[in-house]
């Protein structure tokens, strides 16, 4: 059965989004100590010294999906999900550069 | 609804081991993680290993699935068996959807969904929130649009059960959006459960090539081919941005491969991107007598080697 709705303008989750530690846990449908342990395993890097006064950026959101749904699909601990993480947008980067590369080569 | 072949989907014998069938799966399950896999169709993949997985890794509804017999192709049409009703009344209905048809039908009420056990566990019925990508135009980005997608997500049908459904949705894309990023849609994933809220849906935005320009990052690219003599004198051109031509100088005694830079003429948002020309300079061709005397005289009259000042 098809709907047809009409929806709100899409956010764009950049830097502009400010979320506090309870915004980005709930969006996630997570307990905030495991937001808290992200963090203090370096996968996420929120501005601010003390959980409570910590802001997370719109790409944490989604670098904390990312993250549950590894945890999740692939049975991956903390320090793997870090690591994935990392090697991840690494390959995300040297992708677009070959993109780009290949553009200047070809042009 | 079509037949699923759980053996061919995870690659394995249909005598294979718990152990095998599991060794094939973890393989799988990391080659099509949408998350690690650039193959087009991960997403639907990983769905389907997922099912056939978690319908063999039961050796109770393993052996169901068995009882269908090895007759079936993948794909080929399904019907359940006559008696197949009460033949599964063993199988608790687990849980949501996720799943398709074939396995609802053949095991009850569904499997579970990525995404769910985190809302299990602190005992959220929130709905699932769904992930797409959507691939749209540089002009739909710089200005913004609206879009209607087609996503397959699980709904709850009268009775309570948890159903994948085709959903239309139009989406409102903001101006400013860049490759890569992510637009939340709040509440536009799949619904909550007992009266919870929906779920949110996330949209990862690719951009489909553009015949002119490409992005990279806030910036925007155009390859400008122009002339020798346009080069060497310099001159005033039209020069198409996504927010429309303007007009640009292009220095005397440019070379080919220059970038000059059109400011604020990139994507709109807080720091404004730039438009980059890249100049080229494409060689006329001498076809007729007069056209070829032009560049002898040229070649007299101004004697250069590109090859000297290089060194080559």
């Amino acid at each position: 059965m098809a709907e047809n709705r009409m929806i709100p303008l899409g956010e764009i989750l950049d830097e502009s989004i400010e979320l506090s530690l309870t915004d980005l846990a709930q969006r996630c449908s997570v307990q905030t100590e495991f937001v808290i342990a992200m963090v203090y395993e370096g996968v996420l890097e929120p501005q601010g010294s003390e959980p409570e006064e910590w802001h997370f950026a719109g790409q944490d959101l989604i670098r904390l999906r990312r993250a549950l749904r590894l945890q999740e699909d692939l049975d991956v601990n903390l320090p793997g999900v870090a690591l994935a993480l990392d090697l991840l947008e690494e390959l995300d980067d040297l992708r677009s550069r070959i993109r780009s590369l290949e553009r200047q080569m070809f042009e | 609804m079509e037949f699923k072949d759980y053996y061919k989907i995870l690659g394995v014998d249909r005598k294979a081991s718990q152990d095998e069938i599991k060794r094939a799966y973890k393989k799988l399950a990391r080659k099509y993680h949408p998350d690690v896999s650039k193959e087009p169709d991960a997403e639907a993949r990983f769905k389907d290993i997922n099912e056939a997985y978690h319908a063999l890794k039961d050796p109770e509804k393993r052996k169901a699935y068995d009882q269908l017999g090895s007759q079936w192709k993948q794909g080929q049409e399904f019907h359940p068996p006559p008696g197949w009703e009460s033949a599964r009344q063993g199988f608790s209905a687990e849980d949501r959807g996720g799943f398709s048809d074939f396995f609802s039908e053949i095991f009850g009420a569904g499997g579970p969904g990525r995404g769910f056990h985190y809302e299990q566990r602190n005992f959220r019925m929130r709905g699932q929130d769904l992930h797409a990508a959507i691939e749209i135009t540089l002009e739909d980005a710089f200005h913004g649009a609206s879009r209607t997608l087609s996503l397959q997500a699980p709904d709850i049908d009268e009775q309570g059960h948890v159903r994948e459904r085709t959903r239309q949705l139009n989406v409102q894309i903001p101006k400013g959006v860049r490759e890569g990023q992510h637009i939340r849609l709040a509440g536009q994933g799949g619904p909550g459960m007992g009266g919870g809220q929906a779920g949110d849906l996330y949209l990862a935005v690719q951009f489909a090539p553009h015949p002119l320009f490409h992005a990279e990052g806030r910036d925007i690219f155009l390859e400008l081919p122009i002339t020798p003599w346009e080069a060497a004198l310099g001159t005033r051109l039209s020069i198409p941005t996504l927010g429309g031509r303007v007009e640009m100088k292009i220095p005397p005694g440019s070379q080919s491969g220059r970038k000059l830079r059109l400011k604020g003429r990139g994507f709109p948002g807080n720091q404004q991107g730039d438009q980059y020309l890249i100049l080229r300079i494409e060689t006329p061709p001498a076809n007729t007598e007069e056209e070829k005397a032009l560049y002898r005289k040229m070649a007299e009259t101004m004697p250069y080697n590109p090859r000297k000042v290089r060194g080559i």
